[in-house]
């Protein structure tokens, strides 16, 4: 895929879909929409429709959280054209209630990309027809890929012989869970090295 | 007819079925809650997630070169594929160039990982409609596949061999000449293969007109792989979008005609075909290219050579902090998708610049194609449930993750 075309592409969504697009960028030969949450319908029918773009593949639909942001959430859609070969991502930003127009009307794929994505972050989809947990435990709570889930998750599960069933228990480890911090500060380091504030202490008095 | 049946008896023919968890057919863990009109399915409520490991946030807490092995253990019938995603998606943010023998080497294992695939999905479905000897004789040739994958990597199926830039030894050339010899004896198996399921009457009987995909279908569930081309679409991402050097190779995409599942399985019976002469064509641009490196030279992500760290110390700094820390990728995001034998396999890699993935979705191509069970299933047999799960090839690992 060359870049011009995609330029081409980018220019032509956003001279039609001006109130949708917020704004696009080429990175590593990909086209990306940054777009607003309420047009996200019209936009994707558009892509879909539209001669010049006809993406009637969708590939994915995933979420991110970044929760440092007030819309902590990203919803990032992946189409694919078969027909005119080229790929465009579109990506929109919503917090934990506000819900996303769901993509079923669109492409009935979008049932089960959305079901993860709520069931793993816990986004909410306005008018999806089945909007339930697909990949957790029947019965499960929280949701599992937000940054402040922890790892090891909350309850672990066994096999009780006296009970005869499977027993559902809070998470204990013997060890606690290690992540080492590998970021060292030898990589990347501009102004001041750690450490070097007592090399000068030292030699002052002399 | 339907009007003069009591609606009485009708309610007595309706019945919700459980099939699964555990139930050969299902190729896995997966649990099928059907509605039944007598033996007509209306309805078909999949539930997955039995085999859900949480590979996308385990992910995000190692390294990238850490995080290799899971993706072994997605699809597992064919892993090096698997890797080959991660690998490129790694490649593309940081901007690496694969060394040509590097790149040949990931083409040839890819291609055995197709076959592996195809073997399989091709004798159990078979099996699936009641034939039993053709996965007996298919596993005789994945067997072999798999020795070679250990004599690459260490390990038949697991193999954890490919690395972002590269691949992580040199083959032998033993190994080398001895695939070259099972891909002149791999087509009269292939041969005999096809005299037992091809023309057999009741494998057709339970595979032609079943499962029908359409070109509608196709856009509107998200198909991609052998399901877009046993409907006669061209569409091949290692033709359409080239990756590594496929773009030099010579080779056929087979399309069915009917989009059924008796197409889909002839697709997969050419296809293995044509891998084996994509390997063999491999094999002879191996010869011709000659001994070379398969990583990067001077690069962050090849480890030092063992006799090196005896005498540099920058090189034992170096072992020591490719292993521990890792290496950083540049921030941003990409997708890199590859044509795994299942279809497109996709990752989605969002990196923040540091030596772990902010975020890897990993795009699965059985996930699509098991949500369409509904939708081809309906107003089908009961009986026929199980040949098309058979035919869209799902493997569980990639589909629960």
């Amino acid at each position: 895929m060359n870049i011009e075309a995609l330029e081409d592409l980018a220019a032509h969504i956003e001279a039609t879909q001006g109130d949708a697009v917020r704004a696009s960028q080429i990175a590593v030969g990909e086209l990306t929409l940054l777009a607003e949450r309420d047009h996200i319908l019209h936009l994707l029918r558009f892509l879909r429709d539209d001669q010049q773009c006809n993406f009637e593949t969708l590939i994915d639909i995933c979420g991110v959280d970044y929760p440092e942001r007030s819309d902590r959430f990203e919803v990032v859609y992946h189409l694919l054209s078969m027909r005119m070969n080229h790929r465009i991502r579109v990506r929109i930003r919503t917090d934990e209630e506000t819900p996303v127009p769901s993509a079923t009307v669109l492409w009935p794929a979008a049932n089960w990309f959305e079901r993860e994505a709520f069931d793993m972050y816990g986004i909410q989809f306005a008018d999806h027809p089945d909007l339930r947990r697909i990949l957790t435990d029947y019965g499960f709570e929280g949701y599992p890929l937000r940054k402040d889930f922890p790892l090891t998750g909350h309850y672990e599960v066994r096999y009780d012989d006296l009970e005869k069933r499977v027993i559902y228990e809070p998470v204990q480890l013997t060890q606690e869970y290690r992540n080492f911090d590998f970021l060292s500060p030898w990589e990347g380091m501009t102004a001041e090295i750690p450490g070097d504030e007592k090399a000068v202490s030292e030699e002052a008095p002399e | 007819m339907a009007d003069t049946i009591h609606t009485s008896i009708d309610d007595e023919r309706k019945f919700t079925l459980n099939f699964g968890p555990q139930h050969p057919a299902a190729h896995g863990v997966l649990r099928m809650i059907m509605d039944l009109d007598g033996e007509v399915v209306t309805r078909i409520d999949s539930h997955i997630g039995l085999l859900h490991r949480g590979t996308e946030k385990l992910l995000e807490y190692k390294t990238f070169l850490q995080g290799l092995p899971y993706f072994d253990r997605l699809d597992y019938c064919s892993p090096m594929n698997q890797e080959h995603a991660w690998c490129l998606s790694i490649e593309k943010l940081m901007g690496i160039k694969v060394p040509r023998r590097a790149s040949l080497i990931r083409v040839m294992f890819s291609e055995i990982g197709r076959i592996m695939s195809h073997i399989l999905n091709v004798t159990t479905q078979a099996m699936d409609v009641g034939a039993l000897t053709p996965i007996t004789w298919g596993f005789e040739e994945r067997e072999k596949l798999c020795v070679f994958y250990e004599r690459a990597s260490g390990s038949r199926m697991h193999a954890a061999y490919f690395r972002p830039g590269g691949v992580h030894q040199d083959l032998p050339q033993s190994l080398i000449d001895d695939i070259a010899e099972w891909c002149l004896h791999f087509p009269v198996a292939m041969n005999r293969l096809e005299s037992l399921i091809t023309e057999n009457r009741i494998f057709k009987q339970r595979n032609a007109d079943i499962g029908v995909v359409d070109v509608k279908t196709i856009m509107d569930w998200g198909f991609t792989g052998v399901m877009v081309r046993g409907s006669g679409l061209v569409w091949d991402l290692r033709r359409s979008q080239p990756y590594e050097c496929y773009d030099e190779l010579d080779f056929k995409i087979p399309v069915g005609k009917n989009g059924d599942n008796y197409d889909r399985y002839v697709c997969r019976m050419e296809e293995m075909k044509e891998s084996t002469k994509i390997i063999q064509q491999c094999i002879e641009l191996l010869a011709k290219e000659g001994p070379g490196p398969v990583l990067p030279k001077h690069s962050k992500l090849a480890p030092p050579r063992r006799a090196e760290m005896k005498n540099s110390m920058e090189a034992l700094i170096h072992h020591f902090k490719l292993y521990t820390e890792g290496f950083h990728v540049p921030a941003g995001e990409c997708y890199a998708p590859i044509e795994a034998p299942k279809g497109e396999f996709g990752v989605y890699l969002i990196s923040d610049g540091t030596n772990k993935p902010y975020r890897a979705k990993i795009r699965a191509p059985g996930f699509p194609h098991l949500q369409a069970m509904d939708h081809l299933s309906k107003g089908h047999m009961l009986a026929d449930v199980s040949a098309i799960l058979g035919s869209l090839d799902i493997v569980f690992g990639e589909v629960d993750r």
